[in-house]
C-alpha cells in the first residue's frame, strides 16, 4: 500500500516535471529550481515507500525518515566530525594547496623553459592516483588533521597548477603587445591583464579541486585518525551496523561538498563576470 | 619533441630534490642511532646510511625502484608478493568500472540531450552526485553489494562488484559532461542542412550528433579512466581487501613499511600512465578511421 502510494507519487512528480519543462514558464528561475527539487523529493518519497513497503531491513538500507532522525539526534557528533574532516582537513589543505599552486604558476610563468618542462609533467601527475600518498602523509604528520590537510594539499596542487599555467598563457599576442606599448612592466601586465585572463581557467581547476579535497580528507582517515572525523565515523559505524548514522554522515559530507562547490561557483560568477559563459544567463 | 629537454630537466631536478629530501629526512634517525650507540658518524657515513635504511621516512628513488623490481620480477605473477598480481586485480576492477561508468555516462547524456525534462531534473543531481565524496559511500556500497549478493548473481566476487561500482561512480561524470557537450556541438546550420535533406530526428542523431561527439568523448575518456583507477584504489581501502594496489598501500602503512607503500604508488602511477596511453592510441586510431586529417 505504502509502496504503491510512493510509486504513484513518483509518477505524478515525473508528470508534473514534464508539464513544467514543456510549459511556457520553463525558462523562469522558479521553475528551473522547482524541477530538480521535485525530482529529488520524488526519489526520497520512492525510497521511503520502497523501504517501508517491502520491509527492507534497516541494516541494508534505512529509510530517509530514519536517517533524518539520526541527523537530528546527533548534532554534536556530526558537527564535531564536520569541523575535523571538512573544515580542518579539507578546507585547510585546499586553501594551502591552491595558494601554493597559484604562486608556483606565477613563478614558473616567468621562465618559459620551466613552463615547457613542468606543464607535461604536471599534466601527467594530475592524472595519477595521488590519494595513494595518504598512508605516507599519515606516517609523516601523525594521525590528526595535519596529515589529512597534507594529502589534500598535494591532491589539489597539480590540477590547479596545470590550469593556472594554461590560463596565464591564454592572453594573445595582440593584447600583450598593447599593454607593452603602454609601457607596462612584467608585473603590471601580469596584474592587469594576464591574471584576470587566467581566472576562468583557474576556477576550472578550483572546481575540480573541491571534490578532490573532500575525497583526500576522508580517504586519509582510513590510514589512521583520532576518534573523530567523517571517514572514521563511517568506517566504525559500518562495523557496528549503525547504518542510519552512516547515512547521516554521508548526508553531511554531501551537503558540505555541494555547499563548497556552490561557493566556488558563486565566487567564479563574481570574479569572471565578463566571461561569455557567465554573461549568457 | 622540442619539449623533451625541459621535461628531462624538470624530472632530473625532481629526482635530485627527492635524494636531497631523503638525506635530510632520514638523517635524524641515523644521528639518533649513533647517539644511542655512543659513536660519531661522519657526514659521508650518514649519507650512505640514509640511502639504505630498512624503514626510512622517505625512501630514496633507487630503493623504491629496487622494491618495484623485486615485486615485478622476483616472484611468480600469481604470488601474493607480486606487484603484477596486485596490479592486475586493480586493473580488472578499474576496467569494469570504467566500462560501466562510460556506458552509464553515455546513456545519461543521450537522455539529457534528447529530453528537456531529464535535462532540467537530472542534471543538477548529477552535479550534486559528484560533490558527494564517493569514499564516504564506499563502505556502504561494500555492505550493500554483500547484502544483495550482487557478486553471486554475476558470478564474480563481491569485492570486485563494490570496487567496480565506486570506479564507475567516479568515471561516469566526466563522460556525461563531455558527451553532453559533444552531442550539442553541431550548430544550427548543420542541423538545418540535415533537415533540408529530410532527415528524421533519429537520423540526425546517428549521422550528425554521434560522430560530432567523438572528439569530446575521447577527451573525457582520458579523464574517466584516471578517475576510474582512483576509484578502484580507494575501493580497495575500506573493503578489508587483501589484494590490489590499494590494499598493498594499506598493508604497507599498517606494517610500517614505507618502501612497500611507495612501490605500490609507483606501480599505480605506471598503471595510470599505461591506461591513458591506451586511450590515447585508441583515439588516434578512431579519429583517423573517421577521416579526420591533421
Amino acid at each position: 500500500m505504502i509502496l504503491w502510494g510512493a510509486v504513484i507519487f513518483w509518477l505524478l512528480g515525473w508528470g508534473v516535471n514534464i508539464l513544467l519543462a514543456r510549459s511556457r514558464w520553463s525558462e523562469t528561475r522558479a521553475v528551473r529550481i522547482a524541477i530538480p527539487l521535485l525530482f529529488g523529493a520524488a526519489i526520497l518519497v520512492l525510497w521511503e515507500g520502497v523501504v517501508r513497503g517491502l520491509a527492507v531491513p534497516g541494516v541494508i538500507l534505512p529509510a530517509p525518515s530514519v536517517i533524518w532522525a539520526a541527523i537530528a539526534g546527533n548534532p554534536g557528533l556530526l558537527g564535531q566530525d564536520f569541523v575535523q574532516t571538512i573544515l580542518k582537513g579539507g578546507l585547510g589543505g585546499y586553501l594551502m594547496g591552491v595558494v601554493a599552486a597559484i604562486l608556483v604558476a606565477v613563478l614558473v610563468d616567468r621562465v618559459p623553459f620551466l613552463r615547457r618542462g613542468l606543464l607535461p609533467v604536471g599534466n601527467f601527475v594530475a592524472a595519477l592516483p595521488i590519494v595513494g600518498i595518504a598512508p605516507i602523509m599519515v606516517m609523516w604528520f601523525g594521525f590528526d588533521w595535519h596529515s589529512k590537510a597534507a594529502v589534500v594539499v598535494v591532491m589539489v596542487f597539480f590540477p590547479v597548477l596545470v590550469n593556472m599555467i594554461a590560463g596565464l598563457a591564454a592572453t594573445d599576442r595582440m593584447q600583450q603587445d598593447l599593454v607593452a606599448t603602454w609601457g607596462a612592466s612584467h608585473w603590471q601586465a601580469l596584474w592587469k591583464l594576464r591574471l584576470p585572463a587566467a581566472m576562468p581557467f583557474l576556477f576550472n581547476g578550483l572546481k575540480i579541486a573541491t571534490t578532490l579535497a573532500l575525497i583526500g580528507a576522508i580517504v586519509a582517515e582510513n590510514f589512521g585518525s583520532p576518534t573523530q572525523g567523517v571517514g572514521f565515523r563511517i568506517s566504525t559505524a559500518v562495523g557496528r551496523l549503525d547504518l542510519p548514522l552512516v547515512w547521516a554522515e554521508i548526508a553531511v559530507a554531501a551537503l558540505a561538498g555541494s555547499v563548497f562547490y556552490a561557493l566556488v561557483t558563486a565566487l567564479e560568477r563574481v570574479v569572471t563576470f565578463w566571461h561569455p559563459s557567465q554573461r549568457g544567463r | 619533441m622540442k619539449n623533451l629537454g625541459p621535461i628531462l630537466t624538470v624530472l632530473t631536478v625532481i629526482v635530485a630534490l627527492w635524494y636531497g629530501a631523503a638525506v635530510w629526512l632520514n638523517a635524524a634517525w641515523v644521528y639518533d642511532q649513533a647517539a644511542r650507540a655512543g659513536i660519531e658518524v661522519s657526514f659521508g657515513q650518514m649519507v650512505a646510511d640514509t640511502m639504505a635504511q630498512e624503514r626510512p621516512v622517505l625512501p630514496p628513488p633507487h630503493q623504491v625502484l629496487e622494491e618495484v623490481r623485486k615485486g615485478v620480477f622476483d616472484s611468480a605473477v600469481t604470488s601474493k608478493r607480486s606487484l603484477v598480481y596486485h596490479g592486475w586485480v586493480t586493473l580488472v576492477s578499474t576496467f569494469w568500472g570504467f566500462v560501466l561508468g562510460t556506458g552509464l555516462g553515455i546513456l545519461m547524456a543521450v537522455g539529457i540531450v534528447q529530453s528537456k525534462t531529464l535535462d532540467a531534473g537530472m542534471m543538477p543531481w548529477a552535479v550534486i552526485s559528484q560533490t558527494v565524496p564517493v569514499v564516504a559511500i564506499a563502505p556502504m556500497i561494500v555492505v550493500l553489494s554483500n547484502a544483495f549478493g550482487l557478486g553471486e548473481m554475476l558470478g564474480v566476487e563481491n569485492r570486485l562488484v563494490s570496487k567496480m561500482i565506486i570506479a564507475a561512480y567516479l568515471s561516469y561524470f566526466p563522460v556525461l559532461v563531455g558527451m553532453i557537450k559533444g552531442l550539442r556541438s553541431p550548430d544550427a546550420m548543420q542541423l538545418d542542412l540535415l533537415q533540408t535533406y529530410g532527415a528524421s530526428a533519429a537520423q540526425a542523431f546517428v549521422k550528425l550528433r554521434l560522430p560530432a561527439s567523438v572528439p569530446y568523448l575521447f577527451a573525457s575518456l582520458k579523464v574517466g579512466i584516471a578517475a576510474s583507477l582512483v576509484g578502484a584504489i580507494v575501493g580497495e581501502l575500506p573493503t578489508g581487501a587483501i589484494e590490489g594496489l590499494g590494499a598493498r598501500m594499506l598493508i604497507g602503512s599498517q606494517f610500517g613499511s614505507p618502501i612497500m607503500v611507495w612501490a605500490a604508488l609507483v606501480a599505480a602511477a605506471v598503471l595510470a600512465g599505461a591506461l591513458i596511453l591506451i586511450v590515447r592510441t585508441l583515439e588516434t586510431v578512431v579519429v583517423r578511421r573517421m577521416g579526420v586529417r591533421e
